[in-house]
C-alpha cells in the first residue's frame, strides 16, 4: 500500500504528539562506527572479479578537435583499450534527468575528458593515458577571459516601479559592484565508478547525490533503457553539488565495460575533478539600494553577469534571496550570460545565495553605514510584511528573532566603529549578515517495514552525502513507530529501492523524511485498527501500543511484517517559503600585512523543526566555514588566454584548514513550518552558508575601514588601503 | 633495475601482521593498502600529498601514504585505521569522533584519526609547532596547537570544530599525554 500526500495544505504536527522522544535529539550517526573504522565502503573501494582499471585522458588544448592514436600505446604492458564514444563533456546539471552534452571529436575547454584508457592495473592505465598520442587540430579563437567579454546576452530580467527614480529621490543610496571568483565543490572523495554488465543490464557503483535522476542520465548517455541501469551509492564522500549529476567517470566506466565485456573501475584524478566537474560561475554583481530618511528601503536592484560553456542549461540564480528578503517598492533584476572556453558552470552548495548574498549583504551593510543606522537594526526595519513582489505571506519566518537573539548571544552591543578597537597590531571588528535560502519540497518515496520482532526497516534510494540521512530517517521512523532508534535499520543508495528526492538543494532531509513519515503513518493506522482504536488515540512507545483502553506489545499485535510505502509530492500553495537566519563574525585584520583571521562566528538559524540537533549543527558549521573560505581564500584562477584552470588541485585552491577556523557557535530558533511538509522542517545545509561570508567581510570593514569588492578578501586587497 | 611494470616481492607489517606482496614498483603505499591488501580505510583524496586523507602511521610516524612507494617500506610497521579498532571495539579516538560528530561524509575521517594519533605522539615527544611560542619548554596541548598540527588534513564538510572537540576529549585516553608530562 502507498500513503500518498500532495502538500496542498497544512498538516497536523504529529511529530509533536508522538511519545518516543527521539526526533530532534542529537543522536550520533548510526553509520559512524563504520566511518571511523574505515569500514564504510565508497565507490572506488568495491571490487569485481576480473576488474580492469580506467584512467581519464584530458584535452591538452582549449578549443579544436582531436583524434586518438590508439596505436601509439597498444603495445604498452597491460593495455586493454582506449575509448572516446559517448564521452560526456562535463558533469550533468542537478535534476537534469537527461544526458549532459556529449562530444566525441570536439574540444571546448582545456581539461575536457576526451577518452578513457583501460588497462589491467591502475598504474598501467595512468602510464598509458599519459603516453597516449592525441592529434589535435587547434582553433585559436579561444575565449578565456571573463573581463574581456563584450557580447553579454540578456537573460531573465524583472522590473517593478522605477528603480532609477527611487534612487534619485532617496535620502540614502548605494551603487556597488562586486565580483566573486569561480568556486570548486572540492568534495574529499573524487568521483569514481565501477561498472559491470550482465547482458543488457548495467550496474554502476558510483558516487552520486540523486540516484533517481542519475539513472535516467546514465541511460540517456549510453542510449539504453533506464530500467536496465542499477546505481549503488550507499556512501558518498561529500557532494556539495558536484555529484548532483552523472560525471565522466560513471559514463566512461560503463562504456569501457561494455566494450571489454568485463567490469571496469574509473576514478577521477583530483585534477580531473577540478576541470571536468561543474564549478560555480565567476560573477560580477551590481547592487543598487536606496532608503528613506527613516532607514526604510525604497529600492532594490540586483544585476549579475556570469558565464558557461555552450548549450549548458544552467545559470546561477544569483538574485534568489534578493527577491524576498527586504522590502522596497522599486525593484530591478537582470541576468547577463556569456560563453567561455572554461570548465562548465553548475551548482555548488547554495547556488545563487552563496555568492548573491555576499553582494546583497555587503550592500545592505553599506546602506546602513551611510544611513547611520546599526546594521542589525537596519535589517530589522526592512523585514517586509509580505513578499515585496507577489504579496504572498511567508510560511514561517523567524528572521527578526534570529537577528535579535543572535546579536544578544554574540555580544553585538560591544561593536565599535572602524579602527576603534585594536589589539597590538590587529584591528578587531564585528559584522552581521542575514541568511536566507529558499525552501523546496521534492517528490520522494520510501518503504517502511515494521517486523513482528519489534524492529523496523526503512528503504529508499536516497543518499547520505554526510548530511545525516541515515540518522534522520531512522529517527523519524523510530519516533513514528515508537521504537528505540537501534531497532531501526536504514538502507539507502540503491535504485532498486523506492525513488527518493536525492540530496541537493537542501531538500533531502525534508523530502525523504516526509516519505518515511507517511509510510510510518500508514503503519500506525494499521496498528490502531488491530488495537481497536482510532489513529488519533494510538500511542506507540518502546515497542508497546496503547489506545482505546488497550495496551499490547507490538510483538503480540503483529502476526507478520507490515510494509507501507510513503510518497510525498509538492503541492500548490501561495506562500513564500524559505529558511532564515543571521550570521555574526568577529575578525582581526593585521594593520601591517592586511591578513584577516576570523576570531569567532555565531549562526542564529531558523529552519523549521530540527530533525537531529547534532547533524544540523554540523551542517551549519560547514556553512559557516564555507563562508570563511568564500570570504578569504577560495578562488579558482583561469588563465586569461586559454581559460584553463591554473590552480587545479587542493594545494592551490585554498579551502579552509583547521587553523583557519575558530570555535563556532550555532543557535537554533525553535520553529515549525506548517506549509513546508508534514514534518514541518526546512533545509539547513545551504542556509548555513548563505550570507556567512558577507558577515566576515562586513566585519573586515568594521575592523579596519576597508571594503573589499573583489572576492576573496586576500591581504593584497586590504593593506594598500589601511 | 627491474623492467617497467614487473613485480617486486615485498613484505609489509600491516596492523601487526606480515603481508607479502608482488607489486609493480610504481605502486604507492596507499594503493598497495587499498588495492592489493583490500584495506580501503585509508582514502585517496588527491594522490598528491595535499589533503591528508591517506594518512597512516609508518613506524609510529604519520605520513601521507600516497607520496611514498610501497617498495620503499620493506619490513616497516604500518598502522592503518583498520588497525585501531572496529565497530564494537573502537579506540578512544574513534569513539570520540562518533560522539562529537567529528566528520560528516566520513571520507577524510580515517586520515584525520590517524593524523590525530600521530600528532598526539609528536606532541608528547615535545615537538614544537608553528604556533608554539617558546621552543625551550614542552608545548601545551592547546586548541591552537591541535588546529595547527591538524591543518594538513582537509575536511570539506568542515567538521573541524567536532574534530577538535573529539581529539581534546580522547587525547588523555590515548595514553601518551600524561607520559609526556612526567
Amino acid at each position: 500500500m502507498t500513503e500518498h500526500l500532495k502538500m496542498d495544505k497544512v498538516q497536523p504536527r504529529l511529530l509533536d504528539e508522538t511519545g518516543q522522544g527521539v526526533i530532534s535529539t542529537p543522536m550520533p550517526r548510526p553509520e559512524g562506527p563504520l566511518k571511523v573504522s574505515g569500514r564504510a565502503t565508497y565507490a572506488a573501494e568495491w571490487k569485481a572479479e576480473n576488474m580492469a582499471q580506467g584512467f581519464m585522458v584530458r584535452a591538452g588544448i582549449p578549443k579544436g578537435s582531436y583524434k586518438i592514436d590508439a596505436d601509439s600505446v597498444k603495445d604498452m604492458p597491460g593495455f586493454l583499450g582506449v575509448y572516446s564514444d559517448h564521452m560526456v563533456r562535463n558533469s550533468a546539471q542537478g535534476t537534469m534527468n537527461t544526458n549532459p552534452v556529449q562530444l566525441e571529436h570536439e574540444i571546448q575547454y582545456l581539461g575536457q575528458p576526451i577518452a578513457v584508457v583501460v588497462a589491467e592495473t591502475f598504474e598501467q592505465a595512468r602510464h598509458i593515458a599519459e603516453s597516449l598520442k592525441v592529434d589535435y587540430t587547434r582553433d585559436d579563437d579561444v575565449a578565456g577571459d571573463f573581463d574581456a567579454v563584450t557580447d553579454w546576452k540578456e537573460g531573465s530580467s524583472q522590473d517593478q516601479g522605477d528603480l532609477d527614480d527611487a534612487i534619485a529621490k532617496a535620502a540614502f543610496a548605494v551603487d556597488s559592484t562586486y565580483t566573486t571568483p569561480p568556486h570548486n565543490s572540492a568534495a574529499m572523495e573524487p568521483h569514481a565508478a565501477l561498472a559491470s554488465w550482465d547482458g543488457d543490464k548495467v550496474t554502476v557503483r558510483a558516487s552520486l547525490q540523486m540516484l533517481g535522476y542519475n539513472r535516467n542520465e546514465i541511460a540517456d548517455s549510453l542510449g539504453i533503457d533506464a530500467a536496465n541501469v542499477r546505481l549503488l551509492s550507499p556512501y558518498v564522500g561529500g557532494g556539495f553539488g558536484s555529484k548532483l549529476g552523472i560525471d565522466p567517470a560513471s559514463v566512461s566506466a560503463a562504456v569501457a565495460s561494455r566494450h571489454l565485456g568485463r567490469p571496469v573501475r574509473v576514478v577521477l584524478h583530483r585534477n580531473n575533478v577540478f576541470e571536468m566537474i561543474n564549478l560555480r560561475t565567476q560573477t560580477r554583481q551590481r547592487v543598487r539600494l536606496a532608503a528613506d530618511s527613516n532607514g526604510k528601503m525604497t529600492a532594490v536592484g540586483h544585476e549579475n553577469w556570469q558565464t558557461n560553456l555552450p548549450d549548458e542549461p544552467f545559470a546561477e540564480p544569483v538574485d534568489t534571496a534578493t527577491h524576498f528578503l527586504y522590502g522596497g517598492e522599486n525593484r530591478r533584476y537582470g541576468q547577463y550570460t556569456a560563453v567561455l572556453n572554461r570548465s562548465a558552470s553548475g551548482s555548488v552548495r547554495a547556488p545563487g545565495e552563496a555568492v548573491g548574498m555576499l553582494a546583497l549583504e555587503n550592500a545592505v551593510d553599506e546602506l546602513a553605514e551611510v544611513a547611520g543606522i546599526d546594521p542589525v537594526e537596519f535589517r530589522l526595519r526592512n523585514i517586509p510584511d509580505t513578499h515585496p513582489e507577489n504579496g504572498n505571506a511567508y510560511s514561517s519566518r523567524s528572521l527578526a528573532q534570529c537577528l535579535e537573539e543572535g546579536a544578544e548571544k554574540f555580544g553585538w552591543s560591544q561593536r565599535k566603529s572602524p579602527k576603534e578597537r585594536r589589539e597590538g597590531e590587529w584591528f578587531i571588528g564585528m559584522g552581521v549578515a542575514s541568511a536566507a535560502r529558499t525552501n523546496i519540497l521534492m517528490e520522494s518515496k520510501a518503504r517502511v517495514t515494521l517486523n513482528p520482532d519489534g524492529t523496523a526497516l526503512v528503504e529508499t534510494d536516497m543518499t547520505d552525502i554526510g548530511t545525516g540521512t541515515y540518522a534522520i530517517l531512522g529517527q523519524i521512523a523510530a519516533e513514528m513507530l515508537g521504537l528505540p532508534t537501534d531497532k531501526v535499520t536504514v538502507e539507502l543508495g540503491d535504485t532498486d529501492l523506492p525513488t527518493a528526492s536525492g540530496s541537493g538543494g537542501s531538500w533531502g532531509a525534508s523530502s525523504s523524511g516526509s516519505s518515511v513519515f507517511l509510510g510510518a503513518k500508514a503503519i500506525r493506522a494499521k496498528i490502531a485498527d488491530r488495537l481497536g482504536c482510532s489513529p488519533e488515540e494510538l500511542r506507540l512507545q518502546d515497542g508497546v501500543a496503547t489506545g482505546g483502553n488497550n495496551r499490547r506489545p507490538l510483538t503480540e499485535l503483529l502476526e507478520g511484517p507490515i510494509s507501507e510505502e510513503g510518497h510525498i509530492e509538492p503541492g500548490d500553495q501561495d506562500v513564500a517559503q524559505a529558511g532564515f537566519g543571521a550570521h555574526f563574525a568577529e575578525v582581526a585584520v593585521n594593520s601591517v600585512t592586511g591578513e584577516v583571521r576570523v576570531r569567532r562566528m555565531l549562526a542564529s538559524m531558523a529552519a523549521g523543526r530540527i530533525l537531529n540537533a547534532k547533524t544540523a549543527q554540523s551542517q551549519v558549521w560547514g556553512g559557516q566555514i564555507w563562508g570563511i573560505g568564500s570570504a578569504l581564500t577560495e578562488e579558482i584562477q583561469h588563465d586569461r588566454r586559454t581559460g584553463h584552470i591554473v590552480n587545479n588541485d587542493l594545494a592551490e585552491y585554498h579551502v579552509p584548514v583547521n587553523l583557519d577556523v575558530p570555535d563556532l557557535q550555532v543557535h537554533f530558533v525553535d520553529e515549525r513550518d506548517d506549509y513546508a511538509n508534514p514534518i514541518q522542517s526546512k533545509g539547513i545545509g545551504e542556509l548555513g552558508l548563505s550570507g556567512a561570508g558577507a558577515a566576515v567581510t562586513n566585519a573586515i570593514y568594521n575592523a579596519c575601514g576597508v571594503r573589499v569588492y573583489d572576492y576573496p578578501a586576500t591581504p593584497d586587497k586590504i593593506f594598500p588601503h589601511l | 633495475m627491474p623492467t617497467l611494470g614487473s613485480a617486486m616481492k615485498i613484505t609489509l607489517n600491516v596492523n601487526g601482521e606480515a603481508r607479502s606482496l608482488d607489486v609493480d614498483p610504481r605502486v604507492a603505499l596507499l594503493d598497495a593498502l587499498r588495492t592489493h591488501l583490500d584495506l580501503t580505510g585509508s582514502k585517496k583524496g588527491c594522490d598528491h600529498g595535499q589533503c591528508g586523507a591517506c594518512t597512516v602511521l609508518v613506524n609510529g610516524r604519520r605520513i601521507n601514504s600516497c607520496l611514498t612507494l610501497a617498495v620503499m617500506h620493506e619490513g616497516d610497521e604500518i598502522t592503518t585505521i583498520e588497525g585501531l579498532g572496529e565497530p564494537g571495539s573502537l579506540s578512544p579516538l574513534q569513539k570520540s569522533f562518533v560522539k562529537h560528530d567529528g566528520y560528516q561524509c566520513g571520507y577524510c575521517t580515517p586520515g584525520q584519526i590517524m593524523s590525530a594519533k600521530g600528532m598526539i605522539a609528536e606532541f608528547n615527544m615535545g615537538w614544537p609547532s608553528n604556533v608554539t611560542d617558546d621552543l625551550g619548554t614542552a608545548p601545551d596541548f592547546t586548541e591552537a596547537e591541535i588546529k595547527e598540527r591538524m591543518s594538513g588534513n582537509l575536511c570539506r564538510c568542515s567538521a573541524y570544530p567536532g574534530i577538535c572537540h573529539a581529539i581534546r576529549e580522547a587525547a588523555p585516553d590515548e595514553g601518551t599525554i600524561e607520559e609526556a608530562a612526567e
